[in-house]
Parts: structure tokens; C-alpha cells; sequence
């Protein structure tokens, strides 16, 4: 069973980590592959790193309040590099209001503070289960 | 990338097509302790190699849990300065059942990358420390970092990562006991003398100190690569390397050639058995090996020698 590579990355000015340090160390334990970027990505970085590193998901960490143009920014970049396959979910502070938008997106899932990390762990095999089923 | 490493039987195809197309690009490995500021180094010569017109690829190798195989791949970070220049390919490796300081698929990543045209390629090891010596048989040119202060005299007489460099790097300069460790590895160097296999004109290996954070004395680390570059071609040292090399992955590709074939002609229940029979005792590992290996030339036929008295 190879690993799962999951890119992990914290768009824009948003400095607090601990929950995006949390998953990765959550997803390693599950026997995935974390690829850690760390803080200040922009959309083009975590791109660039998405296509470079093959990954099969994307995970953002984002608490400061700007998904509503990071999110959308991102997806389409994704698209342009034809990382359609590519799963992409959202953690943080997410309000519900938001929630569907982000779907629309294409984003798979969005994870809001509380949430367990068995389930994003069990979330993040589904997702790359379903997406190699289709292909 | 992702195809060499988790299927190597099935990527022959693209690694045989590749082949050609390898052999231009100078590899750098960068070895040392954990924390000794590897990546960070390499995003900086990645910088210099770029203002000098080089293409770079980058292979990181981070290490893989032994509990559950997974792992975190966290020398991208220090990076950020490279994003967006096409110039520049980064790829991040788990080293997964690998020991040694690198993964299995490294040499393939390398040579994927040599083939498209990244004329540096900088190989990260994973830094757990002394023994990993494999990236010497990967890299033209070994760096190996140290931090001031990390052990005394003694280390360095030690066998293990000291003795595959080609040069050597005092990183974090900017920290007490950076002169005295650079002292210390120039006396170790000197102690050592003669290079022990008769070569006339021998490489003297550099100690160089950087703040690589910083970006200080990054231009004399790629100037002293560069000599290291200009050396090997000119004393026929590279040729050896490559010779080496390929008998080396020649080796590698026959053993894993030859293991899949007995598993093939003589099945998976036979070997099993074998492991079991070594387990109560009734036969050693070698021995299973030699019968086990006995058993497949005789499904695959008699062998030609006998083929005309055996009638």
C-alpha cells in the first residue's frame, strides 16, 4: 500500500499554525506522507508545490477569515494545471455561511475548530479512495 | 516521480527511455546531523547555482516512521525563496524502508531529473547522522555539515560521514566554537595525510564556514563545488565515479531482477516453506537460499552442459 501525499499549507498572512502542525503530525501517524509548507503560501506556491510533489491532497489551514478569496483563487490555479484529481479540503475558522460556497469551489470537505483528527484522517482516505475510482 | 517510486517494476519502460538522456548533470549530496541547517543551505546554493545559470533540481529526503510508515516532509519550508522560478524543481521523499540517509527511488529521481535537463541537482539526505555514507555513491561532490561544538576530537576521528567529504561546512557560523570546530576538522584532515590509494594529484578537501541563514559564505561553498566539478573531470576521477555507480546499479537492478524471477518460477508457498524450515532449525539461510536457487534451474530445464548427455 503506498503512502498517501498530502500537501499541507497555510495561505496568506495567517500565522497561527498549531492546528495545521496538529494534522500533518496527525496524518503522519496514519501512515501518510505530509508535505509541510509551512506559513505565507501564496495560491501559486502551494500550486507550484501541489504539482511538483504529486500529491493527492491538498489541505489548507486557514483562520484568518480570507478563504472567501483564497479558496476560489486556489481552485482555479488547481484547475489550470489540470489538478482536477487532486482532493482539496479546508481547515479553520470557516464560517457556516461559507461552508457551501467553498463546496461549490470544489473543495471536498471543511473542517471547522473541535473537529477530531480520526476523522479528517478517515475523511482524507475516502477522498483519495473515491478519486482513484473515478480515474 | 511518483511513478519510479512507488512502482519500479512497471516504470522499466520510462527509466530505459530516460537513460539517454542522463549524464550532464553535476549531483551535489548534502549530508549531516539533524538541525545542521541542510535545507536551508541548499535553498541558498539553489540561489547562487540559479544566478550562475544553472538549472536545479532538488530531491529532500525526510525520514519515514518506523510505526506507521508515514511521515512528515518538511524541507520544502525553507524554500519559499525559490517558488515560482521554473528553474528550479523541488521534490520531497519519505525514505519508507530505506536506511542509509536517502530512499530507494533516489537514484531514479536523479536520474529523471538529469534527463530533463537540471544540470545541479542537490541531494538532501535524511541527517540522522554518522553512518549515512549511501549519498557518497549517488553525489559527484559530498558536502557534509557540521554545527560548532558538535563533539570533540575524538569524533572526528571516527569513521562514518567525516570520511565521504568532499568539502566541509561549519554551518551556523554565527554561533560560539564556529573557529575551533573548523580548526579542529583542518587538523583531523591533516592527520589523516596521504589520500591511502597512491593518487598524485589528490583533492584537498576544504573547510568552509557559512551562516546560511544568513547567506554567508554560500558563493565560496559553489565556487569550492565547482573546483570539486573542474577536479574530477580533469584527474579521470569522474570516469571511476561512474563506472562505479553503474556497476552499483547494475548490482542493484540484477538483484531485484533475479529475486522476482525465482519468486516467479518457483512461487511464493516454496519460499514461505523455506522461511519455515529455517525457523525450526532444519536448515540455514544460505543453504535455503543455494536449494531454492537449485530448484528454479531445474523447473527452467536442465541446464545447457547436460543437454547432450541427458538424453
Amino acid at each position: 500500500m503506498t503512502p498517501i501525499r498530502v500537501l499541507v499549507a497555510k495561505p496568506g498572512l495567517d500565522g497561527h499554525d498549531r492546528g495545521a502542525k496538529v494534522i500533518a503530525r496527525a496524518l503522519r501517524d496514519a501512515g501518510m506522507e505530509v508535505i509541510y509548507t509551512g506559513l505565507r503560501q501564496t495560491p501559486e506556491m502551494i500550486v507550484e508545490a501541489a504539482l511538483q510533489e504529486d500529491v493527492q491532497v491538498v489541505g489548507l489551514s486557514i483562520l484568518s477569515g480570507a478563504h472567501v478569496t483564497l479558496v476560489p483563487r486556489i481552485m482555479a490555479l488547481m484547475e489550470e494545471e489540470g489538478l482536477n484529481e487532486v482532493a482539496v479540503v479546508v481547515g479553520g475558522i470557516i464560517p457556516e455561511s461559507d461552508i457551501d460556497t467553498l463546496l461549490a469551489a470544489g473543495v471536498r470537505g471543511v473542517f471547522g475548530p473541535g473537529t477530531r483528527t480520526d476523522e479528517v484522517v478517515a475523511f482524507v482516505r475516502q477522498a483519495v479512495e473515491s478519486s482513484s475510482a473515478d480515474a | 516521480m511518483t511513478q519510479v517510486e512507488n512502482d519500479p517494476q512497471g516504470s522499466q519502460e520510462i527509466l530505459a527511455a530516460m537513460h539517454p538522456h542522463t549524464g550532464r548533470a553535476h549531483i551535489v549530496g548534502i549530508t549531516g546531523s539533524p538541525g545542521s541547517g541542510k535545507s536551508t543551505l541548499v535553498a541558498r546554493l539553489t540561489r547562487v547555482f540559479r544566478e550562475r545559470g544553472h538549472r536545479v533540481g532538488i530531491v529532500a529526503v525526510d525520514p519515514s516512521s518506523p510505526f506507521s510508515g508515514g511521515a512528515v516532509l518538511g524541507d520544502r519550508i525553507r524554500s519559499r525563496d525559490l517558488a515560482g522560478d521554473d528553474g528550479v524543481f523541488f521534490r520531497s521523499a519519505a525514505s519508507r524502508a530505506s536506511l542509509g540517509g536517502l530512499s530507494a527511488a533516489t537514484a531514479d529521481h536523479i536520474s529523471l531529473l538529469d534527463a530533463c535537463g537540471y544540470d545541479r541537482i542537490c541531494v538532501e539526505t535524511v541527517g540522522a547522522g554518522q553512518s549515512e555514507v549511501e549519498i557518497a555513491q549517488h553525489a559527484h561532490t559530498t558536502v557534509v555539515l557540521q554545527v560548532p561544538d558538535a563533539g570533540d576530537h575524538v569524533q572526528t576521528l571516527k569513521a562514518g560521514i567525516l570520511e565521504i567529504a568532499d568539502i566541509l561546512v561549519v554551518n551556523k557560523s554565527d554561533l560560539p566554537g564556529a573557529d575551533s570546530t573548523a580548526a579542529m576538522l583542518r587538523a583531523m584532515l591533516e592527520v589523516g595525510g596521504e589520500s591511502g590509494d597512491g593518487e598524485e594529484a589528490a583533492w584537498n578537501v576544504p573547510v568552509l564556514r557559512t551562516d546560511a541563514r544568513a547567506g554567508i559564505g554560500v558563493d565560496e561553498v559553489v565556487d569550492a563545488i565547482e573546483d570539486h566539478v573542474a577536479y574530477l573531470r580533469a584527474s579521470g576521477r569522474l570516469r571511476c565515479q561512474e563506472f562505479s555507480r553503474a556497476e552499483q546499479r547494475l548490482e542493484s537492478a540484477l538483484a531485484s531482477a533475479l529475486l522476482h524471477r525465482l519468486l516467479s518460477v518457483v512461487g511464493e508457498a516454496r519460499v514461505a516453506a523455506a522461511a519455515d524450515a529455517i525457523v525450526s532449525r532444519e536448515i540455514d539461510a544460505h543453504s535455503a537460499a543455494g536449494e531454492l536457487i537449485a530448484h528454479m534451474d531445474v523447473l527452467r530445464g536442465t541446464p545447457p552442459t547436460h543437454h547432450v548427455t541427458e538424453a
